[in-house]
């Protein structure tokens, strides 16, 4: 198990150093699909340069990095190769997490048996040990050898740290422990804001871990409630109070977070909103960009309620919706919840279209260069070729979630029900989705 | 939606899929080739119009006079080229400087990947002259350019003085908002490129260039180039409409052009490839003329060629086209004076622009002058061929995957088991498609790589030339290709099931509709091309079956095959048709210039056929041979 994983790191590694040497670095760190503005490494270059020179970083319209971040690179500039590798960090962390996790859903999973909760012919939707055994390996794999991560990490981009952050937050959910998973939340949220959403879910999951019941009118469930609560707020007054004091001012709320909802760069990249507002008259675009960005937030009441038994996999939804929702997402964020694909493999004979979306996804991902190409180079497209690719790459993302949500789902009642559903009139039955 | 999740919906649709799979796939491809074939004629063909009102022909008024001052600067100019033996350096720049223009010169140097045999030449060492007449109505932040390139030999002397003459006319007018630039560019392509480069100030394919560059701080916001080429007094004039790398100059500007010849110059004709146009649209005759010339114009952008020094400007976004006289043997015959007036026109629309030539098509296919195809027009022939690839790709999947009806069914097959062995099995059939995708990649990079880099070590142990080690090199890994199913099959242990060949030309199907798709897009005649020889063959080839008849047909549509029978139908279509040996020669020419144009001037459709199409295409001899 160590030994595959040693050497997936091995060669996931040496593909980064030898893409870092190749003439494709500049290409790929050049490419917005890869960088956005908000972590883009030549604005956090800039940001450096203005800081050493003794001008607030925020001063221009050009850096948006959180002031932890800047204060980060200004000791490690000269090894930042070194820190985008971290990636790997991320993936142990994620496969460990998903090591306890899986172990943890194995009990469970007897638990239930034991208990005569499950119908008696789903043995074959039972997990066994065996796939399980490969999922912390398959998730190292899949994160660290996926082209999206290898690409976002090759440019540099920031993003890389995010997702470390994410994985560290994750790990300390399922490892339960509340603190570090309250300041690792504070800390995502610092750091891009959206993963806020990612609170629900992991709150969920640890009042799982402790035993106690979702009721609203239960006292212990209000009590840890407001513990986790405290513990995220306070971590993140004191994240940003760290960050004001580095600086000295409080510029960084309006050029980071004013930046994130008020989507005032327009420059086209994988998301939904830079056509929109490009397109649209001045004075409706707040209604607009507050309707788009209430998007994000709206779908967690929801998937908490549906979801309440299933955190992680709330979890794993969430993380897609703000990869797919996001004011400025890259690839790199879509990186991020495929590493959790390989954890429901299980779901695979319920998923109906995953043969399309694959290759919808894979074509798109191809198209996105070629299109630019002829739109900024060649002059013989425009934007609407780029805009198509970028919706038909979305709708594919969001195809694949609901497809994956569904399967869950499906999987959850079949285990219940029995996997042979019968009619009333003893004809074989069949689940539909309406 | 309800078409992708109610499972009723999706079983009778599989179904179809799969019961009606050949004949959706005959269909479609006949529907392709069909469509395709129907481009030429009037329903699919738009009638040529201008989007750009200040590009009309009654624009402006044209007073260009000096047909004859422009003989004799060619005169003199021919007299100092015959002295000096190349481009009269000091005697333009002199020329230039008293017609009032600033007047620059541009030295530049390149060495040639290997010996171009063709035009005899390997380290080039030239001069670009150019002279700027600044703008006297405008800041300098656009400009047009008018260039003629001056190669060795005594052609073009006329085109050099026409522009002279017209530089003298121009510099006398007040009206202009654009800088223009004359430039006089030696070694045609290469020199174009290289003051393209340093104009831009990047550089792309290794020209060092050195010169002063302080006339040039104008941003090309909007230049024009009109490359004027063997200008000479019995005239007819040929438009080339095609870029590197098969772009396109804007419908506008290609057919602005030919419609101020025809308007101004009564029966002067402007012939399109090389064939005049017909009158009539609608008979069986016109058909067949304008499939030809739908053709030609195919297999030329196909192959990715410059047509013109106007190719190299449209990968810098600057709208361009050439003007080449043509020697026509009929009684009447234009003087300077008329061409001339023509270029002003044109010269003084494009300064009365206000933006871009943005408005009017830059994907079109053109069967005639006065008719064009648009893309939304063309695409579903492409598309069509796609399709097929598509359906199989289905087909293959659904019958690998026998699941996709849903776990209920499964059940009532009672073949549970038989389901699970099957997902078992397909672990292991990733991992032996591995090697050979790695072996096939491999194999297109030394074809990529290996040539160029290997030239001197063949020609040490082999009495060849460079540039016929390059060429052979090609060939013989390109054929060395072949062998590879015997040799991957020795890396792998225990493959020999029949799903896995299925996975694998499930994967090489999906791979070349992607090839296929992307490179459409950039370039739809190599797309195409390519679509039409190698879907139908990629769709029908299996391991069972007559092997030797499948093995014959994969070989006939293997890029390189294309390449020669592409080299044929040109010939025919030219009609100027060649025999066996003359053929071969070309195919050889054809492929070291494929190799000089990707290297010389970033051409994509080497790389492209080198990294993509040819490891693709081995994937599937790899099907084809699978045990």
């Amino acid at each position: 198990m160590a030994a595959p994983l040693v050497l997936g790191i091995l060669v996931a590694v040496t593909v980064r150093a030898v893409l870092y040497r190749s003439s494709l670095a500049g290409f790929i760190s050049e490419r917005v699909e890869v960088t956005s503005p908000l972590n883009a490494w030549k604005r956090v270059v800039e940001g450096l340069a203005l800081l050493d020179l003794g001008v607030s970083p925020y001063s221009g319209d050009v850096f948006h990095e959180t002031p932890l971040i800047i204060y980060l690179f200004h000791f490690l500039i000269e090894y930042s190769e070194l820190v985008f590798m971290v990636s790997f960090m991320q993936c142990i962390s994620m496969s460990d997490s998903f090591r306890s996790f899986s172990l943890v859903q194995f009990k469970k999973q007897k638990l239930l048996m034991e208990l005569d909760r499950y119908a008696s012919d789903v043995a074959e939707l039972i997990r066994t040990p065996m796939e399980m055994h490969y999922i912390p390996l398959k998730v190292a794999l899949f994160y660290l050898l996926n082209p999206y991560t290898v690409m976002s990490c090759v440019a540099k981009s920031t993003c890389a740290i995010n997702n470390t952050v994410i994985a560290f937050f994750i790990l300390a959910t399922i490892k339960g422990s509340t603190l570090l998973s309250a300041i690792f939340l504070a800390l995502a949220t610092y750091q891009s804001l959206y993963p806020l959403t990612l609170f629900a879910p992991a709150l969920l999951y640890l009042l799982q871990l402790q035993f106690i019941p979702v009721k609203l009118k239960s006292k212990g469930f209000w009590l840890y409630t407001t513990q986790y609560a405290a513990l995220y707020l306070c971590s993140l007054v004191v994240i940003v109070g760290l960050s004001f004091f580095l600086l000295n001012s409080w510029d960084f709320i309006l050029s980071v977070y004013g930046f994130i909802l008020s989507v005032p760069d327009l420059t086209p990249n994988i998301g939904l909103f830079w056509y929109f507002f490009a397109e649209m008259f001045e004075h409706f675009s707040l209604f607009f960009v507050c309707v788009f960005q209430i998007n994000v937030f709206f779908y967690t009441i929801p998937l908490a309620v549906k979801l309440k038994e299933h955190p992680i996999f709330f979890l794993f939804v969430q993380l897609a919706i703000i990869s797919i929702f996001k004011s400025y997402p890259t690839v790199g964020d879509v990186a991020l919840y495929m590493a959790f694909l390989p954890l429901w493999s299980h779901l695979y004979r319920f998923l109906r279209n995953i043969f399309i979306l694959s290759c919808v996804l894979i074509v798109c991902s191809l198209l996105f260069p070629v299109l630019w190409h002829l739109w900024i180079y060649a002059g013989s497209a425009n934007s609407n070729f780029y805009y198509a690719i970028t919706l038909t790459f979305n709708v594919g993302q969001i195809l694949l979630i609901s497809d994956y949500f569904y399967a869950f789902l499906r999987r959850e009642y079949y285990l219940t029900h029995g996997l042979y559903l019968t009619r009333k009139d003893g004809t074989e039955a069949m689940l539909v989705l309406k | 939606m309800g078409l992708l999740s109610d499972p009723y919906r999706r079983r009778a649709l599989s179904r179809l899929i799969l019961r009606l799979n050949t004949p959706l796939c005959i269909l479609s491809y006949l529907a392709g080739l069909g469509w395709f074939l129907g481009l030429a004629s009037p329903p699919f063909t738009l009638r040529s119009y201008m989007s750009e009102n200040a590009m009309g022909s009654t624009m402006v008024e044209e007073q260009f006079v000096f047909g004859e001052r422009a003989l004799s600067y060619a005169r003199e100019f021919a007299g100092h080229r015959k002295k000096v033996g190349g481009i009269p350096v000091a005697w333009l720049e002199k020329t230039m400087w008293n017609l009032g223009l600033e007047v620059y010169k541009q030295p530049f140097s390149r060495t040639l990947p290997f010996p171009d045999e063709m035009r005899e030449r390997y380290m080039v060492k030239g001069t670009n002259v150019y002279g700027i007449l600044r703008a006297p109505r405008a800041a300098s932040t656009e400009s047009l350019v008018l260039s003629v390139p001056c190669s060795t030999g005594q052609h073009n002397s006329q085109a050099v003085g026409l522009m002279l003459a017209l530089a003298s006319y121009f510099r006398g007018q007040i009206y202009w908002a654009k800088d223009i630039i004359f430039l006089v560019n030696e070694h045609d392509l290469i020199g174009m490129e290289a003051w393209l480069e340093a104009y831009h100030d990047v550089n792309v394919t290794e020209v060092l260039s050195s010169g002063c560059w302080a006339g040039l701080e104008a941003i090309p916001r909007q230049p024009v180039s009109v490359g004027a080429r063997d200008v000479q007094s019995p005239l007819d004039v040929a438009v080339g409409g095609l870029g590197t790398g098969a772009g396109w100059p804007n419908l506008d500007l290609c057919t602005t052009f030919p419609d101020a010849f025809c308007r101004k110059l009564n029966g002067c004709c402007a012939p399109l490839q090389g064939r005049l146009q017909r009158t009539d649209w609608d008979t069986l005759p016109a058909y067949v003329h304008s499939l030809q010339t739908l053709l030609l114009m195919v297999l030329k952008q196909g192959s990715g060629r410059p047509q013109g020094d106007h190719g190299l400007f449209l990968r810098y976004h600057i709208e361009a086209i050439t003007v080449r006289g043509i020697n026509s043997f009929r009684q009447y015959k234009y003087d300077m004076g008329t061409v001339g007036k023509t270029l002003e026109g044109m010269f003084r629309k494009l300064n009365n622009l206000l933006e871009r030539l943005h408005q009017s098509y830059f994907f079109y296919l053109l069967p005639s002058l006065a008719r064009f195809v648009s893309i939304g027009v063309y695409m579903p022939a492409f598309g069509f061929l796609i399709l097929i690839l598509v359906l199989k790709a289905l087909d293959l999947w659904m019958k690998l995957s026998k699941c996709d009806v849903g776990p209920e069914e499964q059940v009532c097959d009672g073949d549970r088991s038989a389901a699970h062995a099957a997902a078992e099995e397909s672990r292991p059939g990733l991992l032996t498609l591995v090697p050979p995708l790695l072996i096939c990649h491999a194999m297109g990079l030394t074809l990529y790589f290996l040539p160029v880099l290997g030239q001197h070590v063949a020609t040490q142990h082999f009495p060849v030339s460079e540039s016929e080690a390059v060429v052979l090199t090609v060939i013989a890994i390109y054929v060395a290709g072949l062998a590879l199913p015997h040799n991957t099959h020795r890396v792998l242990t225990g493959c020999g099931s029949e799903r896995s060949w299925m996975t694998l030309k499930l994967l090489s199907l999906l791979y070349l509709a992607m090839l296929l798709g992307c490179i459409t897009l950039i370039n739809f005649s190599l797309g195409f091309l390519l679509a039409v020889t190698m879907v139908p063959v990629a769709a029908i080839i299996q391991p069972k079956g007559p092997k030797y008849l499948y093995a014959v047909l994969l070989v006939l549509v293997t890029p390189a095959v294309t390449l020669l029978l592409s080299i044929v139908l040109y010939q025919e279509l030219i009609e100027y048709p060649i025999s066996a040996l003359e053929c071969w020669q070309l195919f050889l020419q054809a492929v070291s210039e494929g190799l000089l144009d990707h290297y010389l001037y970033g051409s994509i459709v080497f790389p492209f056929i080198a990294l993509f199409v040819y490891p693709c295409w081995l994937l599937l001899w790899n099907v084809l041979f699978w045990k």
